[in-house]
């Protein structure tokens, strides 16, 4: 236990006198949250729009009055016809409403940039609404959990998924293959210490540190964020230590499969960001990907992670509801943490 | 500067290069994987919405607007239930994304549709919900104009400009380059970098008389031609799958390739020079890159950000380099028309070249 | 000694690291065509000292020229005129031999025609010829050294420092590395080189011995054996260092 003691020591000792990656280790889930919770939205709510009548009529002017003081939109003011095209493609406006007084009736033309057809539907459906709101509308609509459609709490779990991925795996990876390029593994594989040991000693101080970003992110996520306390947190806790453990064990697979630590960061950074980023859920939806990507999306664990934080932290459904994400993570943990085992006894 | 030294140190990187068993292999397999993986992934199209009805009306047009919904394409009926509860029970489950509750006597009185959509997933919620909300008024509608009733003129038409079938696929496109770019201009010249910095060849440089410019150029000249060549490789496979040529100027999308190489690999350059290890380097460049990419605009539109965010933006250089390829491609929209953008992108890119001389110390 | 017979001159020379004084006002001078050798435990104060030689760090205080130059503003006058070989094995190792030789003959500024003869020269010299087209990385460790100090020789310095050029060698090479050190030396170039190889000290001219960062002794390897009764220059470092302080 001694021994076990004085690695454990060692590698704390490594990890907090590099003062500025323990700074960005521990800033980085700040910002993150930060920026995420309160800038990154995929909501549509800004459209820039530009109106187009060749004559007033209360209508048109009820109508004007309308989409000014409507939050969704910014009104651009009045254009002619000839300018709508040129304003569309210098990005100044997102659509263009054109009023045609025939009448009693209104009719009228919406020319949207279709550059971002999300942006463009949602324009279109805002714009619709408004101008047909006298005709009688015969649906209410609501959200439910999250009533502002504020995406600050979808990113939270997203983000944890992410940053634990980077930290716990890359950390730990690239640490050892430190150790193999300057030969202080050998030095200690030769060494009577039982290879578990070394194992442990390595896991232990980077499972700490990623508790304490645990509970940074855990504190932000509660109280700046706003996300409802409720009797989950225990699951919330005890979900997320097991994705820890999963992504230590992921660094040290990268570990024993390359030897430099310029391999190990790029195959982290192709291993894990990109596909954490993208496939995961964190920002788009895994149902709508082809078949093929979803399965892969099956083998990445901030999938599982990321749904099971969701349904505990936004949901609020009780533990009950994750079962089937903390038994397939459980599974991923055994898996590769018998073949590093296997790994490091053979080695002795 | 010495061209022949510029020239000779050149050639050193080039067969290093060569040499490193993984770089060549990001050559080729970034852009694929980008080009090929990422438009498929990044869409917000929300496609099978599954919805929940609680049909407390049971009339012919309660069943016709059921029907009607799940005949459209994004929407799946998951069942039709009779209590509230109930549907919000498969909420929780996450098995259902929408309610439609449907009140009683809805078809004698008129009364309002109750449409609830599940929060939990933003984007999916929201896009649910106009296309339950549609797609029900569309069914009202006709009902009414079988019935005889007024109902208000259709004199109404949309216009889709620049991308008329409304792809996400050629939204993203163009904007992935920014990837590309992020990637191998900025990552690879910083790790190449704080690698020679450990290995300690770097040292056997700096007591040399080779000028500071010349060896920072001899770092970042061939990452920026692999990152024009990254692109070109990128521009051909949205062109050859998917389609999508620039209806504007390449040269232009070029020019602004080359801007954005220079900020990129300046910004890595520099931070290599001010990080000891690799694990720092790549720890500082990882929070850059994270938040150029989603600050930038490349994933969800600036314009959706608060008005404090988008002013963040401004000191995203990739936000610029967004805008520009966007309008190019699917715009034409011309290089006077985009000065601004080109501007901020050129001032960046001299402030980054800038930042990565004056940091790196031959001297300590 | 004469201005003109100077290649090191250094007075009061020191490096603060924060509190930790590494180099604490040393002055000496060595002369043209010299082997100097700076002897010392480890963590006595020589990379340091060297690497202000160099133009690599900015001293403290104090001042000293190299070659003529001055060492707090002329570094990059400095490094034209030197070569310098460092403690840790610096050549690229993805480049052959002859592609390392000649991006240094081509950083120092000589002609394509220089080139070809002085890499011609410096293989024959280093029995190389074969070994031209192989990988660095590839060659054992006594054939980089040399290959080393070829590098930082190619384009005929003033002055070139070796900053414990023979670690990790075994002691044949050891011997063949000194032979070309005393080559370079015989034709005008004067040698500066650190080491903790007490037996090598016996090749110098003239050896200083540095304990906690200052000068403790310097002198030819027989006038300091004379001075301190030693048979070997071991003993005479046994003296000397008996009061170090430092220990890595």
């Amino acid at each position: 236990m001694n021994i076990l003691g004085s690695l454990i020591k060692k590698e704390a000792i490594h990890i907090v006198r590099d003062k500025r990656t323990m700074f960005i280790t521990l800033c980085m889930p700040l910002v993150l949250l930060l920026l995420f919770g309160f800038a990154i939205s995929t909501e549509v709510n800004d459209v820039r729009v530009a109106v187009v009548t060749e004559q007033h009529t209360d209508k048109t002017r009820d109508i004007i009055q309308a989409l000014d003081v409507n939050s969704y939109f910014t009104f651009e003011g009045l254009a002619s016809d000839a300018e709508v095209e040129p304003l569309l493609r210098q990005g100044k406006i997102d659509a263009a409403l054109i009023l045609r007084t025939d009448g009693a009736e209104t009719p009228y033309q919406i020319v949207v940039d279709a550059s971002n057809p999300t942006v463009a539907q949602a324009a279109v459906s805002y714009i619709s609404g408004v101008v047909e709101r006298r005709t009688g509308e015969s649906v209410i609509t609501r959200t439910l959990y999250n009533p502002q459609m504020k995406s600050s709490y979808n990113f939270v779990p997203g983000i944890m998924g992410m940053i634990f991925i980077l930290i716990c795996a890359i950390m730990t990876s690239v640490s050892i293959v430190r150790e193999k390029e300057t030969g202080t593994l050998d030095l200690l594989l030769v060494s009577p210490v039982r290879p578990i040991n070394i194992f442990i000693g390595k896991l232990v101080p980077y499972f700490v540190l990623s508790c304490c970003i645990l509970a940074i992110m855990l504190t932000m996520a509660y109280t700046v964020l706003g996300l409802p306390t409720s009797g989950t947190i225990v699951s919330v806790i005890g979900v997320s230590l097991l994705y820890i453990v999963l992504s230590l064990s992921i660094g040290l697979l990268v570990s024993t499969l390359v030897d430099t630590q310029v391999s190990a960061l790029i195959v982290s950074a192709m291993l894990f960001m990109v596909p954490v980023i993208m496939l995961s859920g964190m920002i788009f939806p895994v149902d709508n990907m082809p078949l093929p990507l979803q399965g892969i999306s099956c083998i990445i664990p901030a999938r599982w992670y990321i749904s099971a934080m969701r349904k505990l932290m936004i949901q609020q459904i009780g533990f009950s509801g994750v079962i089937k994400e903390v038994i397939i993570m459980a599974g991923m943990t055994l898996v590769l943490l018998a073949a590093q085992l296997g790994k490091f006894n053979s080695k002795k | 500067m010495n061209l022949r030294i510029l020239k000779a140190l050149l050639h050193k990187e080039v067969i290093m290069m060569r040499h490193n068993p993984i770089i060549p292999k990001m050559i080729v397999g970034l852009p694929l994987m980008a080009l090929l993986i990422i438009p498929l992934v990044a869409t917000f199209d929300v496609k099978n919405v599954e919805v929940v009805v609680v049909d407390n009306d049971h009339s012919q047009l309660s069943r016709r607007i059921i029907a009607d919904i799940d005949a459209s394409q994004e929407l799946a009926v998951k069942s039709v239930l009779t209590t509230h509860l109930q549907a919000m029970d498969l909420i929780e489950k996450g098995e259902a994304d929408v309610i439609l509750s449907i009140p009683p006597h809805f078809s004698r009185d008129i009364s309002q549709l109750d449409v609830e959509a599940n929060g939990v997933n933003a984007t999916k919620g929201m896009l649910g919900m106009q296309y339950v909300v549609s797609s029900a008024s569309s069914t009202l509608r006709m009902a009414n104009i079988e019935e005889g009733l007024p109902v208000p003129s259709q004199a109404s038409s949309v216009l889709y400009r620049f991308n008329p079938t409304l792809n996400f696929r050629h939204y993203m496109i163009p904007a992935l380059m920014v990837f590309l770019i992020i990637m191998i201009c900025g990552f690879l010249p910083a790790l190449n970098l704080v690698s020679e910095k450990e290995s300690g060849t770097i040292e056997a440089m700096n007591v040399t008389p080779v000028s500071r410019i010349t060896f920072v150029l001899s770092k970042l000249i061939p990452f920026w031609v692999t990152g024009l060549l990254v692109v070109t490789v990128g521009m051909l496979i949205g062109f050859f799958v998917y389609g999508v040529a620039p209806a504007g100027n390449i040269a232009c999308i070029y020019l602004a390739a080359i801007l954005l190489s220079l900020v990129m690999s300046g910004l890595g350059v520099a931070i290599a020079n001010k990080s000891a290890t690799m694990l720092q380097t790549i720890f500082v460049m990882f929070a850059f890159i994270i938040i150029f990419q989603l600050m930038g605009g490349l994933f969800t539109p600036i314009g959706s950000m608060p008005e404090w965010a988008q002013y963040i933006t401004y000191a995203v250089p990739p936000r610029f380099f967004n805008e520009i390829m966007r309008s190019i491609y699917l715009k034409g929209t011309t290089i006077f028309e985009l000065r601004s953008q080109f501007l901020w992108l050129t001032g960046y890119a001299l402030l980054a070249l800038g930042v990565a001389a004056l940091t790196y110390k031959k001297r300590a | 000694m004469t201005k003109s017979d100077i290649a090191i001159s250094v007075r009061d020379l020191t490096k603060q690291f924060g509190t930790f004084t590494a180099v604490d006002h040393i002055s000496f001078d060595v002369r043209k065509g010299e082997i100097f050798g700076f002897l010392g435990a480890n963590g006595a104060g020589k990379t340091t000292a060297m690497r202000m030689l160099c133009g690599l760090s900015y001293p403290t205080s104090g001042s000293g020229t190299v070659a003529g130059f001055d060492v707090c503003t002329q570094g990059e006058d400095i490094k034209r005129h030197i070569g310098y070989m460092s403690q840790k094995f610096s050549l690229y190792g993805d480049l052959t031999v002859a592609q390392n030789l000649r991006l240094f003959s081509t950083i120092y500024g000589l002609s394509d025609a220089e080139i070809k003869e002085r890499m011609g020269a410096v293989m024959n010299q280093l029995d190389m010829e074969s070994m031209a087209n192989a990988h660095v990385k590839s060659i054992p460790v006594g054939w980089r050294q040399k290959l080393a100090f070829a590098a930082s020789t190619i384009h005929r310095p003033e002055i070139v420092f070796l900053d414990e050029p023979t670690g990790g060698v075994d002691p044949v090479t050891r011997r063949k590395f000194w032979e070309l050190i005393y080559r370079a030396s015989s034709e005008g170039m004067t040698v500066f080189v650190t080491t903790h190889y007490l037996d090598e000290a016996e090749y110098c001219n003239r050896v200083s011995i540095m304990v906690d960062g200052r000068i403790a002794a310097l002198d030819t390897p027989a006038a300091l054996k004379e001075k301190y009764h030693a048979e070997t220059m071991d003993e005479v470092f046994r003296v000397v260092a008996k009061d170090a302080q430092r220990t890595e």
